[in-house]
């Protein structure tokens, strides 16, 4: 088979997938959507293997393939088609998402398996894999935000899967319209670009951007803020990440899937395809960094004192998004990408196994009510205790490798971007702090009531099932959560796709070992190659050790404090929240992103709406056009009825009239 | 004899069952009326032909009462139609058509 063929293939295997499953969700019985949604994101993996192979089997300067399906609308100065485009970005990208969206539905086979909605959460996922793979294998802007307004739809479909929670229903919705913000500015950027270039086409683009743009030039800067705002409201940077926490109401699963692994690095992805453009508009690129670096650091202290355990991942993959896009950002391309690959793997695996203990506490999440669940989930403790080594970044797990690079490559750029490494050795040693805290508070210490009663060999179920937020009441019928709960140790294919996923956050890392592999980085490389920086930026050999040792030390350190505090003596951070508890409340609520948000935004569109209503709407829409021509009509008619009156010797009179009246304007006339 | 007496005759038959139309309400005189006016009509056109001295106008009038004799089967049937159903023969009073 042709690269072409198989670069279709990938995107019709789970297009194909949800039509069977919407089509047959009542004919076949109700356990086999799982395995067709899971079959069908295997081939799709397959495929993407297949396009790796057959990428690789041709020369390093033929690895762009762009494949057109067909002309949407091609004449006069635009050039909409239906083309993918396949370079070892795009394949690189693929294959991830397809690996870890395969793993993902194994683990939801047996993760969902009592939930009423089984076939249509199968469908939702299969569909949200087939706009990911159009997104990253989009080969012009056209496709790429038909892909990404896709996403952003199968995101909020997945976040508000369990309809009949109210809390769940508004996360979706304030997800979906933060994203369609995003969305907004993608559409606006790319008609900057497409201004200057005259083409839709990404390859033509990029080679027409450095004479259609100078360096700087403002048209170009505009265009590439505004691709950073979509990149920023999809990759839930500041300030538009205020939806990524509370898309935590969706299932698990799809926290893993969406809300870590793939779609919110679509942000990311982004900033390296438009890489070109960013490297002619320096000061745009700049913004990307220091707002990568600020989320980076602002995510990671919120993390530290918020007690929900989703929520918590949640900002880790705010922050590690936030040094990826500070890396893409810096010319950092390869170091970015390394990053989100390991990143994808031990995110999804700290996800899954949040799943497993979540499904133990019979779906409570608060971190304050679990202790002590290393005896009785002895496999999730070792899931999460890989997931938390990678994403602390202690050698040799695969984030230790790249998150440094990330670092080494940043600090190898010099100038102010030196304070930018700075800030992410901090942010690491934030993050193996709160990690671990997670980790300490939920397997360590005095075993809780729910990890008591598993250690006899019973899972715990709440007496009335109630949402874990509100405490409002519930039901175990379709809209809700079902009534059984899996947990990894009792099912195959959770252990599965979790022992995969581990295998992977532990030994990704080989990689791309500085000054040993650089697999990564020459397999970008065709892509990358027109690049001022890729090849020319390279951290000296002292810097990369100094790196490396810091990395390291800050890891333990930060992995040290947290033993310090929530296993050696708990009553210190009871201690510490009291003595600085102006501190924690301004942590504890998010540095008050919602609260300004709601006062800068919400309120006065709100405010805008209920005007345009009362005001613009009941007086001049429906008074005066709606009311007015109406009124003009009746007016008229009740006139013209008038003259109807039924005499026969009025119309004769009348006739009579109009005849004297024509024959007195012959006389006169004449 | 010169052409104006003919046509002061004609106009005021004309007028005569102008007035008539217009005044009274029997189906019956209002039909009888129409016909005064188109016979007056017939009256100015075979004063013109006669005038002209040619028969064009002559055949016009022939015309005419083809045209009165089918109109007065028309009336005729309606009065006799109203009569039957005992209705009032009375126009003013048969006013239901109205918009």
């Amino acid at each position: 088979m042709g690269i072409e063929t198989l670069g279709w293939l990938v995107l019709a295997c789970p297009l194909a997938g949800l039509l069977v499953i919407s089509l047959t969700w009542r004919l076949l019985p109700w356990r086999a959507h799982g395995w067709i949604g899971t079959l069908a994101i295997a081939l799709s993996f397959a495929a993407s293997i297949g396009t790796l192979i057959a990428l690789q089997d041709r020369a390093a300067e033929e690895r762009h393939v762009v494949a057109v399906a067909w002309n949407y609308a091609v004449s006069v100065g635009v050039d909409a088609q239906l083309s993918i485009l396949i370079d070892p970005l795009s394949v690189y990208m693929i294959c991830i998402v397809s690996g870890v969206s395969m793993l993902i539905h194994l683990y939801s086979v047996g993760y969902m398996r009592s939930d009423r909605g089984y076939a249509r959460f199968f469908a939702y996922l299969n569909f949200f894999v087939f706009s990911m793979l159009l997104l990253v294998l989009a080969g012009n802007f056209l496709v790429l935000i038909i892909g990404w307004a896709f996403v952003g739809a199968a995101s909020y479909l997945l976040i508000s899967y369990w309809y009949r929670r109210t809390t769940a229903t508004q996360a979706g919705i304030k997800a979906f319209v933060i994203n369609v913000v995003g969305d907004v500015g993608l559409v606006l950027g790319t008609f900057f670009i497409f201004d200057g270039t005259r083409t839709l086409d990404f390859l033509q683009s990029f080679e027409r951007v450095g004479e259609a743009f100078g360096t700087n030039d403002g048209n170009l800067v505009a265009g590439c803020l505004l691709l950073l705002v979509g990149a920023f409201a999809k990759s839930a940077q500041v300030p538009l990440h205020t939806w990524l926490p509370d898309a935590m109401e969706g299932p698990t699963p799809v926290s893993a899937l969406i809300h870590a692994a793939t779609m919110v690095t679509a942000g990311v992805y982004l900033i390296a395809r438009m890489f070109p453009l960013f490297e002619q508009a320096p000061i745009a690129a700049d913004v990307g960094a220091i707002i990568g670096c600020l989320t980076l650091l602002i995510a990671a202290t919120i993390a530290l004192v918020v007690t929900d355990l989703k929520r918590v991942i949640a900002y880790s993959t705010m922050s590690q998004i936030g040094y990826m896009v500070m890396a893409v950002s810096s010319a950092a391309y390869s170091a970015g990408m390394f990053h989100l690959l390991t990143h994808a793997f031990f995110k999804a695996l700290l996800f899954m196994a949040a799943g497993s203990i979540i499904a133990a506490m019979a779906n409570v999440q608060d971190l304050d009510r679990m202790s002590g669940f290393r005896r009785a989930m002895p496999f999730t403790f070792f899931a999460f205790m890989v997931g938390g080594l990678a994403l602390a970044g202690v050698p040799p797990f695969s984030g230790f490798f790249s998150k440094d690079e990330i670092l080494a490559f940043v600090a190898a750029r010099g100038g102010w971007h030196v304070a930018l490494a700075i800030a992410g050795y901090v942010g690491a040693l934030l993050t193996a702090n709160y990690t671990f805290r997670m980790i300490f508070r939920a397997f360590f210490g005095e075993p809780c009531p729910e990890a008591k009663e598993l250690e006899h060999g019973h899972l715990h179920h709440a007496e009335q099932p109630a949402n874990p937020a509100t405490g409002e009441i519930e039901d175990t019928d379709v809209g809700f959560p079902g009534p059984d709960h899996q947990i990894a140790e009792w099912e195959g294919t959770m252990k599965g796709a979790m022992g995969v996923l581990a295998v992977g956050a532990a030994g990704l890392g080989v990689l791309q070992i500085p000054g040993v592999t650089d697999v990564v980085h020459h397999f970008l490389e065709p892509t990358f190659e027109d690049s001022r920086y890729y090849n020319t930026l390279e951290p000296s050999g002292t810097l990369t050790a100094i790196g490396l040792v810091t990395g390291t030390v800050l890891a333990l350190l930060g992995i040290f404090v947290a033993y310090r505090l929530w296993v050696m003596s708990p009553a210190i951070p009871g201690r510490l929240r009291e003595r600085f508890a102006s501190l924690h409340d301004f942590l504890a609520h998010k540095w008050y992103f919602d609260e300004l948000i709601d006062m800068l935004v919400v309120r006065p569109m709100a405010w805008v709406g209920r005007f345009a209503r009362n005001t613009f709407e009941r007086v001049v829409v429906n008074g005066l056009f709606v009311g007015g021509s109406s009124g003009a009509v009746k007016a008229g008619s009740s006139a013209v009825r008038a003259i109807q009156s039924g005499y026969l010797r009025f119309y004769a009179a009348l006739l009579l009239l109009g005849l004297c009246a024509l024959a007195l304007y012959f006389l006169v006339s004449s | 004899m010169s052409i104006s007496w003919y046509l002061i005759v004609s106009a005021l038959v004309f007028a005569i069952g102008a007035g008539g139309v217009l005044i009274r309400r029997n189906p019956l005189v209002i039909l009888l009326c129409l016909e005064l006016m188109l016979n007056a009509a017939n009256l100015a056109l075979v004063a013109f032909a006669r005038m002209h001295g040619n028969q064009e106008g002559q055949i016009f009038a022939l015309i005419v009462m083809v045209v009165a004799a089918c109109e007065v089967a028309v009336g005729l049937g309606l009065i006799v139609a109203l009569y039957r159903r005992r209705l009032p023969i009375d126009v003013d009073q048969l006013r239901e058509l109205q918009g």
